[in-house]
């Protein structure tokens, strides 16, 4: 591979992060917020399904995608408040349910989604942040989405919330010792709902991202497990939200690395380097898990670490 | 001791119960007891296991509501509905499980504790406050680590400097000396009792350990299954009448005597073991130990300092990270077939958890050692359930295990007769290695003397006997030889007859 190829394939690869990273940011800070208050929400994959498809179909209906936007993070709520509101039955298992929820999800987007494939609607515009460039590659690797941004501002802003704000304590808190939380008066199954439910709304955006910006379509195909991938994504960042963002940039880069390596002509094992996402969650899992270790920086009250 | 400037006496709280009592279904948890906690006294409140203690002060602390009978704070009677209310009363309970966060620092801990936390934390002007409160109080605690990392008297200390932090002027300890080293209990408790001496507060404990009520306390009200049996000055009253206010005239099991040896062989032997724990960190260092026949090893040591793991190393729960283990001095790894073949038994603590399956029937659960063989077993992987229930039957006769039968789920006996299930299943046969960890952790003294005696026949018929306790009577009481251990090393092995409990103690917190 010859200088140019291999800047090539790096620049594709960076816009790739940049492009692809943002549905998985939204979804893990959503799972992030959920998991910091004691729950575990694997549905979030069917509220990103269905927020991709309830996003494209209010942009095609009302012409105005940041209203499909909104709608997706509203569908969102409805998931997240019906697995908070589910799991706060006595003997209920919340990976259970959040398993039931993504199937759940993903069969009701695509029944109400039938009619969406074809039509065109109105797409999120980019914002140009790379016009002091000559280079159109350049250009085309900077045009980001505002969600990408505003992605940003959350982690940064959620980072700060967890250490310095009463709420973040309160979340932290339901999520490390649901006994203390008691003893403090704070309504344990309250906190997990609401936290369920924010966290539900994120990943609503997330799959607006997809349907509105890239791929920038509604397929059935849309997530290919995205929203599953950022639940391991979580774990790998330790629940920081600051690191979520590093981490959703490193699987962008990773989901980018096929579609760069074919842009300079190396389409062998294009299939392959379409995997290593996946295959990065599997090395992911098990770098980061042993049998003689408990997961370190994990909340004291999930299920998975209780 | 006048810690607080505005030391008044007048700060601290009386409190009296009238006539409370606790009807839960048919069961009379708490019947007509009433209780008078002076202002700026140490107020010691005595029981056993299922006594009472925990439902009367969860009734004062607003958790359950009486079925009948009044509280009164400084001789007005006031309503709890909630343990909110019992906050805003001045009233604050130190529990024995931490009630902490332990992914919050110190400092966090206290501040998300108080009742008007700011929306945005300015946590530089916290952490001032906190100095000043902090500066006059006798409570040194770390401030900036989560309280993960604290040690359990730091703890102990940092929930005490919680209620103090919240203005809490009565404050009800339940056994808060159980995770601590006597010094640290002694420590503790000593300047608490200054600050009841100042007036500042008042203290209501739960305590069973006669020497911390009779050193501390100025009052002592003892209940008795649910009931009053009496109230009086600590000084009044010696060990003896508190021990039979508490049992009644109930019939404990004799101490067994213990069977003079010499010689005896070593029989279990630990080689240089070293473990990690779950972390990944060393939490066994280089612990060599030799049993003899005949004898009692008691490890003391503070919870956590690596008894545990060791525990888990010797009973195949955890992976040795190197050393090695003999029986009989032959090479012994903790699997089925050698602990059959050595005739190597244990008691783990929590046996629910450690020992027992608790969803499967007591029968099944006292087969766990013997399903494989005849006559449970006659071969071909068919497991017989005639013999095995009629095995059942003998063992829970013999060892009086009160079940409704052999086909109710283990998890549904208390404490107590799952303790003596697993005993019988330990037990029953030829035991030649007993390892034995906090085997009395929560019991009822009736099941303690019964326990602490079938240690002590083992002891007798020849076997050697490991013994991991974190209360230092129990060693005391079943020891021959008392090993201790302070952050996963032995740190000192004496014979129990040229020891005492100064110097364990002192070993224990890790200063000699």
């Amino acid at each position: 591979m010859d200088d140019v190829g291999l800047s090539t394939v790096l620049l594709a690869m960076l816009a790739g992060a940049i492009r692809v990273s943002t549905p998985f940011l939204f979804v893990a800070l959503g799972e992030c917020l959920t998991e910091k208050s004691g729950r575990i929400n694997l549905g979030l994959e069917g509220t990103l399904v269905f927020g991709a498809m309830a996003a494209y179909a209010v942009s095609y209906e009302t012409g105005s995608p940041w209203l499909g936007v909104f709608v997706a993070g509203l569908t969102g709520v409805c998931f997240g408040a019906l697995h908070g509101a589910i799991c706060k039955l006595k003997g209920v298992n919340d990976i259970a349910i959040g398993i039931a929820l993504m199937l759940f999800g993903t069969g009701l987007a695509f029944f109400f989604g039938k009619g969406y494939i074809q039509p065109v609607a109105p797409r999120l515009e980019g914002v140009q942040l790379g016009s002091w460039s000559t280079d159109p590659s350049v250009q085309k690797a900077l045009e980001v989405n505002p969600l990408f941004l505003i992605g940003i501002a959350l982690a940064v802003v959620m980072w700060w919330a967890f250490r310095n704000t009463r709420l973040g304590l309160v979340v932290r808190t339901t999520g490390d010792s649901a006994p203390a939380a008691l003893a403090l008066g704070i309504n344990v199954d309250l906190v997990r709902f609401l936290a369920t439910a924010a966290g539900g709304f994120l990943a609503g955006v997330g799959g607006a991202f997809l349907s509105l910006y890239y791929p920038g379509s509604w397929t059935e195909g849309l997530s290919s497990g995205q929203g599953l991938m950022a639940v391991a994504l979580v774990i790998f960042a330790r629940w920081n939200p600051l690191a979520c963002f590093g981490a959703a940039l490193l699987f962008g880069a990773a989901g980018a690395l096929g579609p760069a390596l074919q842009s300079i002509g190396i389409s062998r094992g294009y299939h392959f380097f379409n995997a290593a996402p996946y295959l990065m969650t599997l090395v992911i899992m098990i770098l980061s898990i042993s049998p003689k270790r408990s997961l370190r920086g994990a909340p004291g009250e999930l299920s998975i670490t209780k | 001791m006048s810690a607080l400037p505005a030391a008044a006496p007048s700060r601290a709280i009386g409190l009296e119960t009238r006539g409370m009592t606790k009807v839960f279904g048919s069961l009379v948890a708490l019947d007509d007891v009433s209780i008078d906690v002076k202002p700026g006294s140490f107020h010691a409140l005595l029981g056993e296991n299922g006594a009472g203690k925990s439902t009367l002060v969860k009734c004062i602390m607003g958790f359950y509501q009486p079925t009948r009978g009044q509280v009164l704070v400084n001789g007005a009677e006031v309503q709890i509905p909630n343990p909110k209310a019992a906050r805003d009363l001045g009233i604050g309970m130190v529990y024995q499980h931490f009630t902490l966060v332990p992914s919050l620092t110190a400092t966090e801990n206290l501040v998300i504790a108080r009742a008007d936390v700011p929306a945005v934390i300015d946590w530089r002007k916290e952490k001032r406050t906190l100095a000043e409160l902090i500066d006059r109080l006798p409570f040194k605690v770390p401030m900036d680590v989560p309280v993960s990392g604290l040690a359990a008297g730091e703890k102990q200390k940092l929930e005490i400097l919680k209620q103090l932090y919240l203005d809490q002027r009565f404050l009800i300890l339940d056994e808060p000396t159980s995770v601590l080293t006597p010094q640290e209990a002694d420590e503790i408790l000593g300047l608490l009792r200054g600050m009841t001496d100042a007036g500042d507060l008042t203290i209501l404990m739960i305590s069973h350990k006669f020497r911390e009520v009779t050193q501390f306390a100025d009052d002592v009200t003892v209940l008795r299954k649910g009931a009053f049996v009496g109230s009086a000055p600590a000084k009044d009253l010696t060990v003896g009448a508190m021990s039979r206010m508490m049992i009644g005239d109930m019939k404990l099991r004799e101490r067994a005597a213990r069977k003079p040896y010499t010689n005896q062989p070593v029989v279990l032997e630990l080689a240089g073991l070293f473990a990690d724990d779950d972390e990944g960190l060393p939490a066994v260092e280089a612990v060599s130990l030799k049993v003899h026949a005949g004898e009692i090893v008691g490890i003391a040591g503070v919870s956590g300092n690596g008894q545990s793991e060791l525990i888990e190393c010797l009973s195949g729960q955890r992976p040795l990270t190197d050393g090695r283990l003999f029986v009989k001095d032959e090479p012994y790894e903790p699997e089925r077939r050698k602990m059959a073949r050595f005739k190597v038994f244990g008691l783990q603590e929590e046996p629910l958890k450690n020992a027992a399956v608790p969803k499967m029937s007591v029968a099944e659960n006292l087969a766990f050692r013997s399903f494989d063989q005849p006559p449970i077993s006659k071969g071909r992987g068919w497991l017989s359930p005639g013999p095995m229930r009629a095995r059942a039957k003998e063992l829970i006769a013999a060892y009086r295990v009160k079940t409704p039968g052999p086909d109710e789920p283990i998890q549904n006996l208390s404490g107590g007769n799952v303790q003596r299930a697993i005993l019988a299943r330990e037990l029953s046969s030829d035991v030649d290695v007993l390892v034995v960890a906090n085997p009395c952790f929560g019991l009822d003294f009736a099941s303690i003397a019964e326990i602490r005696g079938q240690i002590m026949d083992q002891r007798n018929r020849g076997a050697a006997v490991l013994l991991v306790s974190e209360d230092l009577d129990e060693i005391l009481e079943l020891a021959d030889r008392v090993a201790v251990m302070s952050e996963g090393k032995i740190t000192y092995v004496a014979l129990a007859s040229e020891t005492d409990r100064n110097t364990i103690g002192q070993h224990m917190a890790g200063h000699h």
